[in-house]
C-alpha cells in the first residue's frame, strides 16, 4: 500500500528516552499525547483512494426463519457495487468462532438475536450504503424464544442450535448449554454439619457492554495476488486470521493483517466483528473497502459481558472458619457460543474466591439462548462470582456478629494453598494483607459536600442535577477482594512470539522491537521499549507495527500480555544479547579475559562485565551486522479440568485486588455518590508503575460502572435490546469517579518474567461488590443484583 | 435533502413560508441525531445560524427576551439573577460541549417531555413569541405543549424568543438522572416563588406525555400559604404543607415505565424533589437560602 493513497494506517514508533527508560520507570505512552490531542488515527480515520464504504444488514428480530431475501431493489440504486448474502459466501466454510464454529458469517435460513448480520452491501458512499440495506426486503417467520435457563431447557424447548456436533456436547445435560464445569472436591454434605450458621443467596449479575472507544472498523485492500491486506482494531491478529482464512477461502499467507489505531476492547474485540464482512466486500468489489459501526451497531456488533444468575451457600463455624460452599453459576451465553466455554472454567474454578474452602460442590453452566451473544470482559467469568461469593461473605459475617473484614482475613487463602481444583497456589497471595491496607487507610471526611455556606452539589449524590443540598443521604463503607486467574487456563497452549533486532543506526545502537501483540491500551507499546532497553542497554528502540508477518502473540486480554508477550520480548532479547556477546568475543575476546569468564551485560550501549567494567561499545561489537531473533515463548503448561470433578492443574498464575468503597446514597432518592474507591493489589513487579496506576484506576471504575449503571437491557418478552446508544446505556463520568488511592505492593512471582503479575482485569472483581456492600451498609437493603438501580433503593421497581 | 441558509430573520421566514416541511436547526444538538439514526429525513433544513438576532437576549424591566439560539452556557452565565431556574436547568443539560450549542428554541421546538428546560420555564412563567410571513404572536407557555413533541406552532411558524418572567422571588430546579451528569431526565422538577402575585407556580418534567404543571399542588400550596398568612410571616413552612404538596406534585405526575426508569419511581421521585425544592425556595424567600457551590 503506497503512503501517498492512503492515510491514518500505523506506522513505526521510535521511542528515545531522557532517562535509562528501562523496566520499573514510568515511562510515557507514545500515543498518549496523539490521544488526548485528537491526532491519533483510530481504525475508523484510514482512508484508502477509490475505496468503498461496506454497510452490515441486521436482524430486526431474535429468532426467526429467513423465509426469503431480495436484494434486487438494494443493487439497482447506483452507486452500489454488491450486496451479498449467505448464498454468495465463497468457500466451503461459512462460520467463525473463537471456541466453537458456530456463528454464520451472514445468517442462513435463521436469525438467533437482534442483530444478527444478514445481508451486506458495497457503495461508493457510506449513506449510499445504509439506504441500499435499507432497502433489502427480508421476510421473516418467528420463532418461539429461549430466554433463561427456564425456557432453554424446559420440556420441547426450541434448540437454538440443532445438529450440535462439538467437542462439548456430548458432556452437558441439554443442548441449550454450551458447556457445563462442575468441581467436586472434599465431601460439602458432611462438612455441612459441621456449620453453625449457614448462609444463602440467589444473586444476579446485569448484561455489561465493554464500551471501548472506537467503534469496530477496519479496512479491507484486495491485492494482486488474489488475496486481501486487512487494517482492523481487534485484540488478536492470529486468532482473527485463523477465523478469516477459511471462509474466504484462502490459505493463511494471502491474508495479511495489520493492527490500526485501537481505542480500547475490554474483551469486546476478542470476537470477529466486520473483519470478515470487509473483505468478502473487498474481494468481491476488486476495491478497497472500509467498514465503520456507529455507536448504535457497535452495541450490536461485539459480545458483552454474560449475565448471570449465580446461588450459593456457605456455612461456618461459630468462630467464623468457613466449613463448606455450594454453588450454581448459570451464565446466559446468548445465540452462540464466543468465549463461554472458557467463561465457565473460570467462573467454576474461582467460585470460592480467595478463600480455603476444603469441602465445596460446584456447577457452573454456560446456556445457549436467543440472547445477545456474550463473551468475553475484563474479568471473565471472575467477575460474577466475586460479586456473589462477596456478597456472601457479608451475608456470613452479619449472621456471626463479625468484622466483615476479619472474617475474610481468617479464611484467606496464602501461598500454599490447596484450589477447589487441586492446584497449589504456588506463589505469594498476600489476601489478608491488601485487606489489611484498604481497612487502614484513614476515611475520607465526612460531609465533605459541606460548607458553611451551604452545599457543593458536585460531591453529594446527583450530583449537578441538584436533587439534594444533604436531604436523605447516608454513609456507607464497604470492603471486597477478589482472585483472577492471569493467562488462558485449561491447557491452552498460551505462547506468545517476539522478533528483536539489534543494529547501528546513525552510529547509535538501536533494537527494533516486533510482535503482533494489539495494542489495546493495556501499555504493552511502552513495555515492550522498557523490557528491550534493560536487555540490550540502548537507548533508542523502535516498536514496529504489529501484523501477522510475524508470530501470534496470543490475545491482549487474560491480564496476560506484559506477562506473555514481555515475557517473549525479554526472552528474544537475551537471545540476541547472546549473539550480540558471541559477536563481540569473535572479533575482541583476545583482547580481554573478561569475554570469557565473566558474566557479561548490556548496558548503557557498551558490553560491560558484572563488576561494571567496560569491554567495548556495541557500536564497534556490531558494526553494520544487524543481530535479529524471531523465538516463540511459553509460559508453565496447564491442564484441562476433569469434566467431572474439576480436578487439574488448570491456571497459570493468579492477581489479587481489594477495595474499600465509601459511598453517599440519597435514600429517599436511591441515587449514589461513590467517595472513594481505595484498591490495594499485588502486581509482583511494577514494570510500569504509571500504566500500573492507570489499569488499577481503570479497572475499578468499570466495575463501579456496573454496580451502579451500566446494564444493556433485554426485552425479555422480545429478546431485543432496549438501549444501545450512550444516551441510554451509562457509564460513569468524571464526576461519578471518586478518587481511587491505590497501594501497589510487589511480592515477585518467581515463575514470571522479573516476577510480575497481569494486573488489568483483579481491580474489575472487587469494586462492583465493595460498593454494593457500601451501599447495603448504607441503605440495609438485601441489594441482590447489580447494577442497582434507583428504584432498587427506594422500593419503586 | 436541501439545505435551507437565510442570512437574516425575515428569509428565514419566506423560507419557512415556501418551505412548510423544512426543520429548522440551531445548534443541531437535538436535530442531527435525529437525522443520524435515520428517525426522520425532513425535505429542508433551515440553518438559523446566520441570524444573529436569535442569539441576542434583552433584560427589560419585567422579562427577559431570551432569543430562541441564546446557547445553555450563556443562560448559566449571564442570567443567573433573572432567571435562576432555568439557569439551574441549563447546567443540568448534556455536556460543556452541547451546553456551548444548545438553547431554549430547540427545546421548544422538540418539545419533547426530557427537555431540561420546560419545568423552569412553566414554573417561571413565560410566553413563546413565534412568528411567520403573517405575523407575530405571543403563545403562553401553559398553552405551549399540545402532545408527546408536539407544539403549538404553525407550519410556517419560528420560534424568535422567549418572554421570560425576570424572577419576583427564588426559584430551583432538580432533575433524576441515574448519573451524576451528562444524563437525559428521568423526571424533573421546577419551582418558582413569586411573591408579588403571591403565587407559587411549578413544571414536571418526563412525568407525562407533556411537560406540566402541578396545578392541584400549586392551587393547594397558595391557599395554605395564604391561609397561614406565609407570606407575611416569612414563617417556616409547615411539615404538613410540605408533605401534602409534594404528594399532590407526585399526583400530577402521569408516567410511563420505560428504559430510564419505572413510573413508580418518577411518580415518588417527583414528589422528593417538589417538597425538597419548596424548602429550599422557602428557606431562600425566608432569608436562610444557603449557596449551592457548582450548580450554575
Amino acid at each position: 500500500m503506497g503512503s501517498t493513497r492512503t492515510t491514518g494506517v500505523p506506522t513505526k514508533l521510535t521511542q528515545g528516552s531522557q532517562t535509562k527508560g528501562g523496566i520499573g520507570e514510568s515511562t510515557l505512552r507514545p500515543d498518549g499525547t496523539l490521544k488526548v490531542t485528537g491526532e491519533f488515527a483510530y481504525s475508523s480515520d484510514m482512508w484508502h483512494e477509490d475505496m468503498l464504504w461496506g454497510q452490515t444488514l441486521r436482524s430486526t428480530v431474535a429468532h426467526a426463519e429467513i423465509v426469503s431475501i431480495d436484494t434486487s431493489e438494494a443493487l439497482a440504486q447506483s452507486g452500489v457495487y454488491a450486496v451479498l448474502t449467505y448464498d454468495d459466501l465463497p468457500a466451503e466454510m461459512k462460520k467463525y468462532g473463537l471456541e466453537l464454529q458456530d456463528t454464520p458469517v451472514l445468517a442462513h435460513g435463521k436469525v438467533r438475536h437482534h442483530g444478527e448480520p444478514v445481508a451486506l452491501v458495497a457503495a461508493d458512499h457510506p449513506e449510499t450504503a445504509r439506504r441500499a440495506a435499507a432497502k433489502i426486503k427480508i421476510e421473516y417467520r418467528e420463532l418461539p424464544l429461549v430466554t433463561d435457563e427456564a425456557s432453554a431447557t424446559a420440556p420441547g424447548a426450541v434448540l437454538v442450535h440443532e445438529g450440535r456436533d462439538d467437542e462439548y456436547i456430548k458432556h452437558v445435560p441439554h443442548p441449550n448449554i454450551v458447556h457445563r464445569q462442575p468441581i467436586i472436591r472434599g465431601d460439602a454434605d458432611e462438612a455441612a454439619k459441621k456449620a453453625d450458621v449457614v448462609v444463602r443467596g440467589e444473586y444476579t449479575f446485569g448484561m455489561q457492554d465493554q464500551a471501548f472507544l472506537g467503534p469496530e472498523s477496519g479496512l479491507a485492500v484486495p491485492a494482486e495476488d488474489g488475496g486481501v491486506d486487512l487494517y482492523v482494531a481487534t485484540q488478536w491478529l492470529h486468532s482473527d486470521l485463523e477465523q478469516i482464512a477459511p471462509v474466504l477461502g484462502l490459505p493463511e499467507e494471502k491474508v495479511r493483517m495489520t493492527l490500526s489505531g485501537v481505542g480500547g476492547a475490554f474483551g469486546g474485540r476478542e470476537d470477529i466483528s466486520m473483519q470478515i464482512h470487509a473483505c468478502l466486500l473487498a474481494l468481491r468489489t476488486g476495491k478497497p473497502v472500509k467498514i465503520v459501526y456507529n455507536r448504535f451497531e457497535s452495541f450490536f456488533g461485539h459480545v458483552h459481558r454474560h449475565p448471570a444468575k449465580l446461588y450459593y451457600e456457605h456455612g461456618a463455624t461459630r468462630d467464623g472458619k468457613l466449613t463448606h460452599m455450594r454453588c450454581r453459576i448459570v451464565l446466559d451465553g446468548g445465540a452462540y457460543a464466543s468465549a463461554s466455554p472458557a467463561v465457565v472454567g473460570n467462573a467454576s474454578s474461582l467460585s470460592v474466591g480467595p478463600y480455603v474452602i476444603d469441602d465445596v460442590d460446584i456447577e457452573a453452566i454456560a446456556l445457549y439462548t436467543n440472547n445477545p451473544p456474550c463473551g468475553a470482559m475484563r474479568g471473565f467469568g471472575a467477575v460474577q462470582a466475586c460479586f456473589a461469593y462477596e456478597a456472601q461473605m457479608d451475608k456470613l459475617a452479619a449472621k456471626l456478629g463479625m468484622d466483615p473484614v476479619e472474617l475474610r482475613q481468617l479464611n484467606a487463602m496464602e501461598q500454599g494453598t490447596l484450589l477447589p481444583t487441586g492446584q497449589v497456589v504456588d506463589s505469594p497471595a498476600p489476601v489478608a494483607e491488601i485487606l489489611r491496607r484498604v481497612k487502614s487507610r484513614p476515611l475520607p471526611p465526612e460531609r465533605q459536600w459541606e460548607s458553611s455556606e451551604g452545599a457543593d452539589v458536585r460531591q453529594l449524590p446527583g450530583g449537578l442535577s441538584n436533587t439534594t443540598h444533604g436531604e436523605g443521604v447516608v454513609r456507607g463503607v464497604g470492603y471486597a477482594v477478589g482472585i483472577k486467574n492471569v493467562g488462558f487456563s485449561e491447557g491452552f497452549d498460551d505462547y506468545s512470539t517476539a522478533k528483536v533486532r539489534m543494529e547501528v543506526i546513525n552510529g547509535e545502537p538501536v533494537a527494533t522491537v516486533h510482535t503482533a501483540m494489539a495494542e489495546v491500551g493495556q501499555g504493552g507499546v511502552t513495555v515492550h521499549a522498557q523490557i528491550a532497553r534493560t536487555e540490550l542497554g540502548v537507548t533508542q528502540v523502535t516498536i514496529h507495527p504489529a501484523d501477522t508477518q510475524v508470530g501470534s502473540a496470543g490475545s491482549s486480554s487474560a491480564s496476560r500480555q506484559t506477562y506473555v508477550t514481555g515475557g517473549a520480548v525479554k526472552n528474544s532479547c537475551e537471545l540476541v544479547r547472546e549473539k550480540v556477546l558471541e559477536l563481540g568475543r569473535r572479533k575482541f575476546g583476545t583482547y580481554h579475559p573478561a569475554w570469557a569468564t565473566a558474566e557479561l551485560r548490556l548496558e548503557g550501549g557498551k558490553v560491560v562485565t558484572d563488576g561494571g567494567e567496560v569491554l567495548g561499545d556495541l557500536v564497534d561489537v556490531l558494526e553494520d551486522e544487524s543481530v535479529e531473533v524471531e523465538a516463540e515463548w511459553r509460559h508453565r503448561p496447564t491442564e484441562p479440568f476433569d469434566l467431572r470433578t474439576g480436578q487439574g492443574n488448570g491456571h497459570v498464575q493468579y492477581s489479587f485486588a481489594a477495595h474499600r468503597a465509601v459511598v453517599e446514597v440519597d435514600t429517599e432518592l436511591g441515587l449514589v455518590k461513590v467517595i472513594e474507591l481505595a484498591c490495594a493489589q499485588d502486581v509482583g513487579k511494577a514494570l510500569n508503575p504509571l500504566s500500573v496506576l492507570g489499569q488499577i484506576q481503570g479497572g475499578t471504575t468499570q466495575g463501579l460502572g456496573v454496580a451502579v449503571m451500566e446494564e444493556i437491557i433485554v426485552d425479555p418478552k422480545t429478546a431485543k435490546v432496549k438501549n444501545p446508544s450512550f444516551t441510554d446505556y451509562l457509564i460513569p463520568t468524571i464526576l461519578d469517579t471518586p478518587t481511587i488511592p491505590v497501594d501497589v505492593l510487589e511480592l515477585a512471582d518467581e515463575h514470571a518474567p522479573y516476577g510480575l503479575r497481569g494486573i488489568g482485569e483483579a481491580p474489575t472483581l472487587s469494586s462492583t461488590p465493595a460498593v454494593l456492600a457500601a451501599i447495603r451498609n448504607a441503605t440495609g437493603l438485601e441489594l441482590n443484583r447489580t447494577p442497582v438501580r434507583p428504584e432498587h433503593l427506594t422500593g419503586t421497581a | 435533502m436541501d439545505f435551507l441558509r437565510p442570512a437574516s430573520w425575515e428569509e428565514a421566514l419566506a423560507a419557512k413560508a415556501e418551505h412548510p416541511t423544512a426543520v429548522p436547526i440551531a445548534g443541531g444538538t437535538d436535530v442531527m441525531v435525529e437525522i443520524n439514526f435515520d428517525h426522520r429525513r425532513p425535505e429542508y433544513l433551515l440553518d438559523l445560524n446566520r441570524v444573529g438576532e436569535l442569539r441576542e437576549w434583552e433584560v427589560g424591566a419585567d422579562t427577559v427576551r431570551l432569543g430562541a439560539s441564546v446557547p445553555y452556557t450563556q443562560i448559566m452565565e449571564n442570567l443567573r439573577t433573572e432567571l435562576p431556574g432555568l439557569a439551574l436547568a441549563s447546567h443540568t443539560v448534556a455536556s460543556p460541549q452541547i451546553r456551548n450549542r444548545g438553547g431554549v428554541g430547540g427545546n421548544l421546538g422538540t418539545a419533547s417531555p426530557a427537555g431540561d428546560a420546560h419545568p423552569a420555564l412553566l414554573a417561571a412563567d413565560c410566553e413563546v413569541e413565534v412568528e411567520s410571513v403573517r405575523g407575530s404572536r405571543l403563545i403562553p407557555i401553559d398553552a405551549f405543549y399540545t402532545g408527546v413533541k408536539r407544539n403549538a406552532l404553525a407550519a410556517d411558524e419560528l420560534i424568535r424568543s422567549v418572554h421570560i418572567k425576570k424572577a419576583d422571588g427564588p426559584q430551583q430546579y432538580s432533575k433524576v438522572g441515574t448519573r451524576n451528569a451528562m444524563v437525559i431526565a428521568v423526571c424533573a422538577f421546577g419551582i418558582a416563588l413569586h411573591p408579588e402575585t403571591r403565587t407559587v407556580r411549578t413544571g414536571i418534567g418526563s412525568a407525562a406525555p407533556t411537560p406540566i404543571r402541578a396545578a392541584a399542588a400549586e392551587e393547594f400550596l397558595n391557599a395554605a400559604l395564604e391561609e397561614g398568612g406565609f407570606w407575611d410571616s416569612r414563617k417556616i413552612i409547615t411539615p404538613s404543607i410540605a408533605k401534602q404538596f409534594a404528594q399532590l406534585a407526585a399526583g400530577a405526575a402521569n408516567p410511563i415505565d420505560d428504559v430510564r426508569g419505572t413510573a413508580s419511581y418518577r411518580r415518588h421521585a417527583v414528589g422528593i424533589m417538589a417538597r425538597r425544592t419548596l424548602t429550599w425556595t422557602w428557606e431562600s424567600y425566608r432569608g436562610n437560602g444557603r449557596t449551592t457551590e457548582g450548580v450554575a
